[in-house]
């Protein structure tokens, strides 16, 4: 197969992603783009966010701008900048400007990650002016119909330095996202990597022992996607205790009591 | 003299009169000596010097060392002495002279031991693990703990310190996460839904009644592990397959077969029980099985079940409060008080570990908060279903607000008890003599600083206002500084100096530089720093007000920085009483109270340092931060009211600011001392110091020395 650059604005999602429904989100983030409302995913990491969004993105057939933020995304970074091409100077679009352009569904993945300034830049389009003013062009650019903001945030992270400010949430309805019950992560995982089901309810059940731990000892429980690598190794047929030691426990933590604990559940399990 | 020539027995002899101090304690070494003085050098000088550090803790300790090992030289390697040494002091530290005089004599049953130990796992050394190991497995949080034997009360597991029955640690390990997992599996798989301590003593052979019941309940609850840990069960099967006669006979094998379904509960294992009683005589215990403790269980069961019906109806209480808030004026109630919550099955569930039920207030599905959930789940576990009576929300006569507030004991009425120690934090201190630690020597308290609201701050500010401004302006000079950096090969934006001289390079024909654009950097002060501040007698006065008058300025200079900081005074009386007082945390403003607690700030008793610095480390540890400091205000030499004086005192400071720089901290000591002291440099060598001679500069000095720390 040939690699194809393509333009971000042009980035269609073409196959249809997996994405098990859990409750009414599917509705609710159709409405709010219809109401050309801004959408901020809450969850814990790998509780599949990002899947949700490309499973939109096709649903709704717009282009999705994905951008993953971190602490030093600036402003230009999203606008867009002056840069230097033979004698003169050009102007290049941002991620963010693009999408606003092409109406693209432009997704900002953990956005406390980026710097507080940076997020300031994103409040006018998501209130209902729906602008962006790109101060170096001296432009203000309306987005139309079609673009759809949305963000994300893991508010596990209880960090001072890291949480979203006030003005920025209060801007967006929210979608809080969990792992899924252990019924449905099975057949999640299951549908995802045709592993046996079986083995899916007892990778489930292994990470719910992690999840059991979060708060004494680690920072999180194994998130769904861990799961699927694990599953995954295993579809390759790597043993089962050995796909969670490499695909799950030591994502986990690096402490070695833990790391030991963790590894003893885990055979305890398979 | 040639350095390799062994001592004499005269030379040993005088050296171990110093060490036992035989002026006064009378013994007779002269026959050790005797015996000592045939060994080589080395060998001469190792026990010397072991019998010296005994001798530091107990001049008895010492003689019975050197009694003793004379007589084991050969069969014993130097590692072992050491070991065997340390274990006896540790001993006389816990529980006196004799029971570590009783390991000194009883030394062939040290050595048995320490074989054992060579190869058995120890609880101590494994219980970090298998308490995550247990906690992973079931949401109650189990706690784990020493005893004679395995057995569980629901609350907490107790085990063995030291099993060795299979060959080498790693087995061994397995058979502590057997027996762990099997204790969980009682609380898990409702061993002890039925009450099995009234059924003892209504039994005709109470003994036989609960031996029987036990192995059968073991086969239960086999096949339940079976089911739920397959990886565990195999591992089960292999040691039992090594150590117990794991085949059972027909009439057994039958009755396991019985109990192989999923819907099999402790009602069936008492079926059987009262079906073969007489009948049946119950096999070897397997090797993993322990005991039952049906008395102390159902005693400890009945306080959880009181105790969590009264936190789940407070829940209740404050969930069906928050629930009529949103609604005014007050909807007319459609169902009676009592009848309000109802409690659903959703459905069967494939992992029974999940709450599977769905609460509803006045017929709206409500989520519970995690607490609530978790104490649900725990009241299923030794109930088996909520009763109604559970959900009714506590009236206005058992609601009890206070409930929702963390329970704090006040540290004062602790010591009005004889056991000091509980809820303290325990800090090892150490000894130089034995050259090695005390261990859980110091029990350490925190207690907030009563506040005293009164103008001191105030007047200090208006006293020191010209220098305050000047602090101010200093601080805030360091602050975050977004710097502009010029000339970059990438950055936000074009730096048109550069690209004007660039397009006149190539005007002339020069290269043209890739260097055009301009870059914000940011530098962030990543900084925490905890004061610790001397509260002991000596600073009466003067010193006392020099310091409180510091740390005003210093909160006010730290403020307009905006670095993090907590301030914390210590002071104490003797090793079971060591004090810490919050002044600031970490998550305190700066404001009315933390100020008034300044003002507060009054001498108490001695000068412990070390726990304080451990203490501390451990607080800073827990702050997030690129830098963290510690920075120790004190009046001069550690000092505490039994031997924390002199050496001892100064050792264990030095060693506790050790720890410190070995955790990643940076240390730094202030000392207030009109006469500079030789043992300062030996003391606060490790970390970088200061010694401030007149009480008047302390204020301004402080607040200098952090500005030159931290640039």
């Amino acid at each position: 197969m040939q690699v194809q650059a393509k333009k971000t604005e042009e980035y269609f999602i073409k196959n249809k992603p997996f994405y098990q429904r859990v409750a009414d989100e599917i509705e609710i983030f159709e409405a709010a783009y219809q109401q050309k409302l801004p959408i901020l995913l809450k969850g814990p990491t790998g509780c599949g966010k990002t899947r949700f969004m490309e499973y939109m993105a096709w649903r709704l057939k717009k282009p999705l701008i994905t951008v993953s933020c971190h602490d030093d995304l600036t402003a230009s970074d999203l606008v867009g900048r002056y840069l230097i091409q033979g004698g003169n100077t050009i102007w290049v679009d941002g991620p963010l400007a693009r999408a606003v352009r092409a109406g693209a569904i432009c997704y900002l993945d953990e956005i406390v990650e980026a710097r507080k300034d940076t997020m300031v830049v994103i409040h006018p389009l998501a209130d209902d002016r729906r602008v962006l003013p790109m101060e170096k062009l001296g432009e203000i650019l309306e987005a139309s119909d079609d673009f759809c903001l949305s963000i994300s945030y893991n508010p596990g992270y209880q960090s001072v330095l890291k949480d979203l400010k006030q003005s920025t949430r209060q801007r967006f309805v929210a979608l809080e996202f969990d792992y899924p019950d252990a019924d449905l992560e099975t057949d999640i995982i299951a549908k995802e990597t045709d592993i046996d089901k079986s083995v899916a309810a007892n990778l489930v059940k292994f990470a719910n022992m992690t999840r059991n731990l979060k708060g004494s000892g680690l920072e999180e429980g194994a998130s769904t996607r861990l799961l699927v690598h694990a599953a995954k190794l295993m579809h390759s047929g790597i043993a089962p205790t050995t796909a969670c030691h490499t695909a799950i426990s030591q994502a986990l933590t690096d402490d070695s009591d833990m790391l030991v604990a963790v590894n003893e559940l885990c055979s305890s399990v398979f | 003299m040639n350095a390799k020539t062994p001592l004499s027995s005269e030379d040993i002899l005088k050296r171990l009169d110093i060490y036992l101090d035989v002026e006064f304690t009378f013994y007779h070494n002269e026959q050790h000596a005797k015996i000592l003085s045939a060994l080589p050098l080395t060998q001469q000088q190792y026990i010397l010097a072991w019998v010296q550090r005994t001798a530091s803790t107990h001049h008895e300790l010492g003689y019975q060392f050197m009694a003793h090992i004379v007589d084991i030289l050969n069969e014993i390697d130097a590692k072992t002495i050491e070991a065997w040494a340390l274990h006896a002091m540790d001993t006389y530290d816990v529980k006196g002279l004799y029971p570590a005089l009783e390991i000194i004599r009883n030394v062939s049953n040290f050595l048995q031991l320490s074989h054992e130990k060579e190869a058995g796992a120890v609880l101590e050394d494994e219980s970090a693990i298998l308490l995550h190991f247990v906690h992973g497995l079931s949401g109650r949080k189990l706690k784990l703990e020493e005893a004679e034997q395995a057995y569980t009360d629901t609350e907490t597991i107790f085990l063995p310190a030291l099993v060795a029955p299979l060959k080498n640690k790693k087995e061994n390990f397995k058979l502590y996460k057997v027996m762990v997992a099997y204790c969980w599996a009682q609380s898990r798989f409702g061993t002890y839904l039925i009450n099995l301590y009234t059924e003892v003593e209504n039994s005709e052979y109470p003994e036989k009644f609960i031996a029987l019941f036990h192995a059968v309940e073991t086969l239960r609850l086999e096949h339940c592990l079976a089911r739920e840990l397959p990886g565990l069960y195999r591992q089960l099967c292999e040691i039992k397959s090594q150590l117990d006669n794991s085949t059972l006979d027909l009439q057994w094998q039958a009755i396991s077969d019985q109990l192989q379904s999923e819907i099999c509960t402790a009602n069936d294992t008492l079926d059987i029980v009262n079906q073969y009683l007489n009948q049946l005589e119950p096999f070897t215990p397997y090797c993993y099985q322990g005991l039952l403790q049906p008395e102390i269980t159902a005693s400890v069961i009945q306080a959880r079940i009181n105790e969590e019906k009264k936190q789940l109806k407070n829940i209740l209480r404050k969930m069906q409060d928050d629930f009529d808030e949103g609604k005014e004026p007050k909807p007319p109630q459609k169902m009676p008080a009592n009848e309000r919550f109802d409690l659903k099955e959703i459905k069967e569930h494939s992992s029974q570990q999940d709450f599977t039920m769905e609460l509803t207030l006045d017929d709206q599905p409500i989520a519970p908060p995690e607490n609530a959930k978790n104490l649900m789940s725990s009241i299923l576990q030794d109930l088996g279903e909520i009763p109604d009576e559970y959900l009714v929300a506590a009236g206005d006569g058992e609601y009890d607000p206070s409930f929702f507030e963390e329970k704090e004991e006040d540290p004062d009425d602790v010591w009005k008890v004889p056991y000091h120690e509980e809820g303290a934090f325990l800090y090892n201190e150490w000894d130089f003599k034995r050259q090695n630690y005390r261990k859980n020597w110091c029990a350490a308290r925190e207690k907030v600083v009563k506040p005293i609201y009164d103008n001191f701050v105030n007047n200090t500010m208006s006293k020191h206002g010209k220098l305050i401004k000047h602090l101010r302006k200093t601080f805030e000079a360091m602050r975050d500084d977004n710097k502009l950096l010029k000339r970059q090969t990438n950055g936000d934006e074009i730096d048109i100096d550069a690209y004007v001289e660039a397009l006149a390079d190539t005007e002339d024909g020069s290269e043209m530089t890739d260097r055009l654009y301009m870059q914000m950097q940011r530098h962030e002060r990543n900084i925490a720093v905890c004061f610790m501040v001397d509260m002991s007698g000596s600073t009466k006065g003067w010193i006392n007000d020099a310091e409180r008058e510091a740390l005003v300025l210093l909160c006010e200079s730290l403020e307009s920085l905006g670095d993090r900081y907590a301030i914390y005074g210590f002071s104490g009386m003797a090793r079971k009483r060591c004090e810490i007082y919050t002044i600031k945390a970490f998550d305190d403003n700066y404001d009315e109270e933390v100020k008034a607690r300044i003002s507060g700030i009054e001498p108490k008793d001695y000068t412990r340092m070390g726990f304080a610095i451990r203490h501390l480390n451990k607080k800073l540890l827990d702050i997030e931060a690129k830098t963290r400091i510690l920075i120790t205000i004190s009046d001069g030499k550690p000092d505490d009211y039994d031997s924390y004086r002199g050496e001892y005192g100064i050792e264990d400071t030095r060693r506790a600011l050790v720890e410190t720089r070995r955790a990643g901290i940076h240390p730094y000591c202030i000392t207030i001392d009109s006469e500079a002291k030789d043992y300062l440099p030996h003391m606060y060598g490790v970390a970088a110091y200061t010694v401030i001679d007149e009480i008047r500069e302390l204020p301004l000095k402080v607040s200098d020395i952090y500005r030159r720390l931290t640039t």
